[in-house]
């Protein structure tokens, strides 16, 4: 027996709605996620392990990050741990029950936009 | 009508009041990121031109060994816990599912292991 085609309520990012920040920020929260546990997470512990390895150990990592791959890697991971942080705090406010309307949800949106920029190029001026 | 005990039939399906287990404990170690990346903000500006010798003796002190430590195991078990999510949520395919569950965790704890090792190997000037 064919199963009866009921009607679906259409995915929220794809033809079916324009673009908005809101499910956009959501997809990016998990796509900065994703990335800082697969790829920021072992620059942090290639950082613990060259210290904790020895001198040698440690010009390798340097000349790593000095490099365009590593200057590269460094950019993304503060952009994504950055990002991921703000917007975190975003999420645990609306988990609170707080700022659930539109409008807050677009400004906090705004709001989390702006610090990630502003931090991360803080930190990349120090950085690289 | 089933044979089953109605009790076998309820057991292992979720929520027994375990529901939340998950989603607070990612909720928690959020919190407790907050402060401990803050702290690794301030570290990595503080140690961004610094030399081998300085970046350790930073690393050894006793107070900043204990936050690396807590940061690594905390970050680690957050990383977790939503990598977990993003596999429930798009993986369909049960071996390939139980299979990442499995990796997942695997490189969490092992990641734990090595990061913790390191600093204590640091931290006691071994």
């Amino acid at each position: 027996m064919k199963a009866k085609q009921r009607p679906l309520s259409p995915f929220m990012i794809g033809p079916y709605y324009k673009p908005q920040m809101t499910s956009l920020m959501s997809i990016a929260h998990r796509l900065s996620g994703v990335f800082l546990s697969l790829l920021g997470a072992p620059l942090l512990l290639w950082w613990i392990m060259a210290v904790g390895a020895g001198p040698e150990a440690y010009g390798s990592l340097l000349a790593f990050f000095g490099g365009l791959l590593g200057r590269l890697l460094l950019a993304a991971s503060m952009l994504a741990l950055f990002y991921h942080l703000f917007n975190g705090i975003r999420h645990l406010v609306w988990d609170s029950g707080r700022a659930l309307d539109i409008r807050s949800a677009y400004t906090a949106g705004w709001l989390v936009l702006i610090a990630t920029v502003l931090a991360t190029a803080v930190m990349l001026g120090r950085l690289l | 009508m089933s044979m089953t005990n109605p009790l076998a039939r309820a057991r292992g399906h979720g929520s027994a009041k375990e529901g939340v287990r998950h989603w607070f404990a990612q909720r928690a170690t959020a919190v407790f990121l907050i402060f401990l990346v803050g702290w690794l903000g301030y570290a990595a500006f503080a140690l961004a031109d610094a030399d081998y010798a300085a970046a350790r003796a930073f690393m050894g002190h006793p107070f900043n060994a204990a936050l690396l430590i807590l940061l690594v195991i905390t970050v680690l078990y957050h990383g977790m816990l939503g990598l977990q999510v993003v596999v429930e949520d798009y993986v369909h395919h049960p071996a390939a599912e139980i299979t990442l569950h499995f990796l997942i965790r695997a490189g969490a704890y092992l990641g734990m292991a090595l990061g913790v090792v390191n600093i204590l190997i640091i931290a006691l000037g071994a």
